[in-house]
Parts: C-alpha cells; structure tokens; sequence
C-alpha cells in the first residue's frame, strides 16, 4: 500500500533547503556533503541501515546538537520563508526551536500534568492568558487524537498515560506553539502495531498544516506515509525522490539493494 | 554429569558461607548501634523530662538543662541550611549544566570530593583565622553557622550534582527542542525534578552539621551558655529580627562533652546529663533522617525515571 497522492504536478515549494551539509561529532564526520530539499506541506522520509546518520540529520534541523560539546556544523539548512540559515551561529537556536518542533523516539513527557505538559511550549513563546492557554492546549490535543481520552483527566501526571498516549501527547506538545516544521525520529519503534497506526494516521494529517521529516526504520512505514524519500549510507545521501520511484523504481543499485534486505 | 553437580554443590557451598558472611557482618553493625542505644538509654532517658529540656546548664546536675544548648543546635542548623543550600545547589546547577569541561572545571572538581574528605577540624580553624581574628565576626552564631555550612557544602553540591544526573537525556532534549533557554531548563523542569534528591542531601548534611563539635570548639562556642539569642521573630516591624546572628552559643554535643568532661560523682551526676543530651540529639538526627526518607519517598513516588 503506497499512500502517495497520485499527482504533484507542479514542482513543490521547498520549505527548506540543504546545502553542502557536513556534521562531525568530534573528529568523527557523520554527514557528508548533503545537498537536499524539503517540500512544503509534505512528508520526508529518512531512510538507511542502523548508524548511517538519520537521526544525525534530523537533528540538524533543530540543532538538537548545539547541546553537546564537540559538535560542528558545515555548510547551510536555509529555512524558509525567509531565508533562515538554520545552522548559522548567528542564528539563536532558541528562536529557531520555536519554528521547528521534535518529537523523540522514546515517549519523553515531562512528570507534569497532562496540561501543564502542552502547556509549556505556549508558555516559552509568551502565551500565559489562561483562555487562550487553556484553548491552544486543547487544540493541540485535538489534533494529537487524544482530547477525549484526557478531556476529563488533564490534572493527572502524563505518566500515568499509556506508551501510546503518551507519544500522542508529546505531538500534542510539540504541537502547541505551532510550529512550520516537525521532527519525527522514530516515533513509532517503541509502540504496539495499533499504536503505532494511530500516530501514522496522524501524522498523514498533519501534513496539511505543517512540513514534516521523519526518521524510520520501518520501509512499510516510510511507503504508507511519506511523500519524498531520502535514502542515506554511510553520511551520505545516496538517493533522494519521491517516495513511490525510490520504492518502485530506483535509479541506484546500493538503494533497491537496501530495500530488498539484501543489507543493513 | 557427576563432576556438573560437585561442581553447583560447591558453588551452592560458596553461595551459602557468603551469605552467612554478610548477615554476621550486617548483625555487627545494628547490634553495636542498638547496644549504644539502649547503653545511652538506660542511664539517660529517666532523666528527660521538661525541666531537662528548659532548663539552662547549672552546677548541680539536677538543676541543669540543655535549653541553650538545643535552641543553639536548632538556631545553628537554620543558619547552615540557608547558607548551604542556596550555595551548594547554585554550585552544582553551574557544574552540571553550564560549565564546559575544561581544567578549570576539572580542578574545581577535585577540589569538592578533596573538601569533603578535610577533616572538620581544619574548617574550624579556618573560620577562626578568617572569621573570628580577620573579620572579627566574634564567637557567634553567624561565624559557627558560616564554618558548619562550608563544611557541608560539598554534600549539598554532590547530592545536587548526582539528582541532576539522574534525570534523563530525553527530558531534557524535549524541553530544550520546545525553545526553552538554558535557564528555563532549569527553572522550570531541572530543579523542580531533583528537588528529592536535592532535599535528600540537605537532610544528611544537616543531620552531619548537627553532630559536629570540633570545628565549633574551635571557633570558640562557649560551654555554659546561661541565656537565649534575641528571638528570630518579633511582634513589631519588621517582624523578624537578626541580633540572633550576633549571640555566642553553644550546641548540643559541645554542652554533652562538657559534661562527659567532669569527674563521676554519684552526687551530683552530670555523666547522666551527658547521656541524656545524647539521646535528645540521637533524637534530633533521626528526626531528620525521618524527614528525610518521607520527603525522598514522596518524590520518588510522583517521579520516577
Ligand atoms: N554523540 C555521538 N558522538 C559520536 N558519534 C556519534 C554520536 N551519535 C552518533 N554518532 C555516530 O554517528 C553516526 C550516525 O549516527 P546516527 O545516530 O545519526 O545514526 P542513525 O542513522 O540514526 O542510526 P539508528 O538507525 O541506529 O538510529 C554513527 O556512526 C554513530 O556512531
Ligand atoms: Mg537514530
């Protein structure tokens, strides 16, 4: 089953653009030389063999990196509207995090209340007038599909939520300041098949809205949901297209290799 | 199959003399701490009673209490605490969540598992070269609150330090991803979520400061005090009042030793006193170490990782 809209005529508005991307941790180089754009309003998938640098990419976006000592960036992630070289020192990753949300692997709510935990991202962006906060948190939750499971509990501590529910309200959360772009590094691999559904549905609505990458190790996954593929090896991007042609018709060997479990 | 089983009957032999080891060596421990006990109990607990407790040191044993002595030891720890907590959290935030490694750091480092392992003398007489001869703070309060929080900041720090620790990558990364700066981090989720643990090695530090005699001996902390500081809290504007800070002292264990400290006499028999104070600060300490589990069990109940 491939869930591609079966036709996107013109060439789509790039959201954002990546240009001679390098990253080292260290000394070590996990990313080579990527050259990529991010369609608007659309789905990226992430895909290669365990260590060949996903969610390194990924993290790029958000500069999830800029936490840890020893990392360095080369090279441009140009954001856009206007034109917001992501990666620039000169640009406050503070600021930028506003822009582009994440959601993690592992569920990581905060020990909060349900609401407080959505609540915070509106907080961080100055929202604290209780209506519009309490509004925002429920839209948030809304389009997480969690609303009618928690409406009624939203003082409870998030750990009492299921691993599932639990994920949902880290979207939920990620959701909430609105931002242009979401992050997904395997959002699914520590759930259950029906939770695991729930999310993908999901995020395949979400796409209206916002721009989204998402990391996967499941090719299923990446063919059901995404729009573009991204097939990345050893740092590098080997192949990069629409979704339906890299599954159905990829142009390089080390690709259709690779999606036939012959490795990784 | 033979040899497998001599072999699992050896281990299981192995396995069998370990664990008597161990409860021998445990039963060591709480026997000689319950035979202290009731040692302190038996000559001390008939003599507890209120006038124990409110009354100032005299030279009949009778007469004597250890009001000064528990007011000071109560007043004492209120000065640690607020020094030690506020410093040694502030210490272990900057260690775990701003500084870079770099030698510096790493220097500092050394120096706070080296400082919790100084005797506790050497902080006494710190405090009295410093703070007594250099800044002539006197004998007070103050100086022996200043000296005991010193000497406890390196638990304070540690315990911050370790509570950090414990909390996860993932909480972090999600509150940092949501465009939180460094310091609303740390506000708004890293404190409030090791407040157990920090709140865990304050209790220990105080009920470590509590017991201590030597540097305050040191400083010069009187041994018969006849009189309590000024009250912290007044009925007037501005309703608290600081001239506490600025009074001699003594504490607990300085007033038990003093009595320890006089020949046995069945007359007039301080030994008994001493055994008393003993128990009312064996009692102050569990106290504390109650408070302690209460508040660490009550964190760990709402968080856990
Ligand atoms: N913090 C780090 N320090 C040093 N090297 C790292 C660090 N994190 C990842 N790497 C290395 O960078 C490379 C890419 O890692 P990355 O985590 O991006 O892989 P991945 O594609 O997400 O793999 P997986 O599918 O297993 O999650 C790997 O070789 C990894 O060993
Ligand atoms: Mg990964």
């Amino acid at each position: 089953m491939v869930a591609i809209p079966a036709a996107i005529a013109a060439p789509p508005e790039l959201k954002a653009v990546i240009k001679g991307l390098s990253f080292f941790y260290g000394d070590h180089q996990a990313l080579k030389d990527i050259h990529l754009g991010l369609p608007d309003n659309a789905i990226t998938a992430l895909i290669g063999p365990s260590g060949c640098g996903k969610s390194t990419l990924l993290r790029c976006f958000n500069r999830m990196h800029d936490l840890y000592p020893g990392n360095r960036y080369v090279g441009e992630i140009v954001l856009r509207p206007g034109n917001l070289n992501i990666i620039s020192p000169r640009v406050d990753p503070m600021e930028m995090r506003l822009r582009v949300g994440m959601v993690f692997q592992k569920p990581n709510p905060f020990p909060k209340s349900i609401f407080e935990n959505v609540a915070f991202g509106l907080r961080l962006k100055g929202i604290n007038n209780r209506h519009v906060v309490a509004e925002r948190v429920e839209s948030a939750l809304r389009s997480a599909a969690l609303w009618d499971e928690v409406k009624n509990r939203l003082k409870q501590s998030a750990y009492a939520l299921s691993g599932g529910q639990q994920q949902r309200l880290c979207i939920a959360r990620a959701l909430a300041p609105e931002p242009e772009m979401l992050l997904f590094d395997e959002p699914t691999s520590a759930l259950d098949p029906a939770a695991t559904a729930h999310i993908e549905d999901l995020i395949y609505q979400l796409k209206d809205r916002l721009t989204i990458v998402i990391v996967t190790h499941n090719m299923q996954q990446a063919a059901r949901v995404s729009d573009e593929t991204v097939f990345l090896y050893h740092g590098e991007v080997i192949e990069a297209d629409k979704t339906s042609t890299i599954f159905e018709n990829p142009s390089k060997e080390l690709t259709s290799e690779y999606l036939t479990g012959r490795f990784g | 199959m033979i040899d497998t089983r001599r072999l699992i009957a050896k281990r299981k032999r192995q396995d069998l003399v370990f664990n008597v080891l161990g409860i021998i060596c445990t039963l060591i421990g709480i026997v000689t701490l319950v035979a202290l006990l009731l040692d302190l109990a038996a000559s001390g607990l008939g003599r507890i009673d209120w006038q124990f407790l409110s009354s100032f040191p005299s030279r009949k044993a009778v007469n004597a209490g250890v009001l000064s002595a528990w007011v000071g030891s109560l007043l004492l720890m209120l000065v640690t605490i607020t020094l030690a907590v506020p410093l040694g959290v502030a210490a272990g935030v900057y260690l775990e969540e701003y500084s870079r490694k770099n030698w510096l750091t790493t220097v500092i480092e050394i120096n706070i598992a080296n400082l919790a392992g100084v005797p506790s003398i050497i902080y006494g007489l710190m405090a009295l070269g410093l703070l007594v001869y250099q800044f002539h703070l006197g004998q007070t309060l103050l100086v022996g609150g200043i000296t005991l929080a010193f000497l406890v900041l390196p638990i304070v720090i540690v315990a911050t330090r370790e509570a950090l620790r414990a909390i996860p990558t993932g909480i972090r990364e999600a509150a940092y991803a949501l465009g939180a700066t460094r310091w609303q981090v740390i506000k708004d989720h890293l404190l409030p979520y090791s407040a157990g643990g920090i709140a865990t090695g304050t209790i220990i530090a105080m009920s470590r400061a509590i017991g201590e005699t030597a540097p305050l001996v040191t400083i010069g902390a009187l041994t018969f005090i006849a009189f309590l500081p000024d009250a912290p809290v007044q009925s007037q504007f501005p309703f608290v009042n600081f001239k506490w800070l600025n009074s001699p002292f003594t504490v607990l264990p300085i007033q038990m030793f003093n009595w320890v400290d006089r020949p046995n006499n069945p007359e007039n028999d301080f030994h008994r006193n001493a055994a008393a104070a003993g128990l009312v600060l064996i009692l102050m300490t569990l106290s504390l170490n109650a408070v302690a589990i209460v508040i660490r069990y009550r964190l760990r109940k709402k968080i856990k990782w």
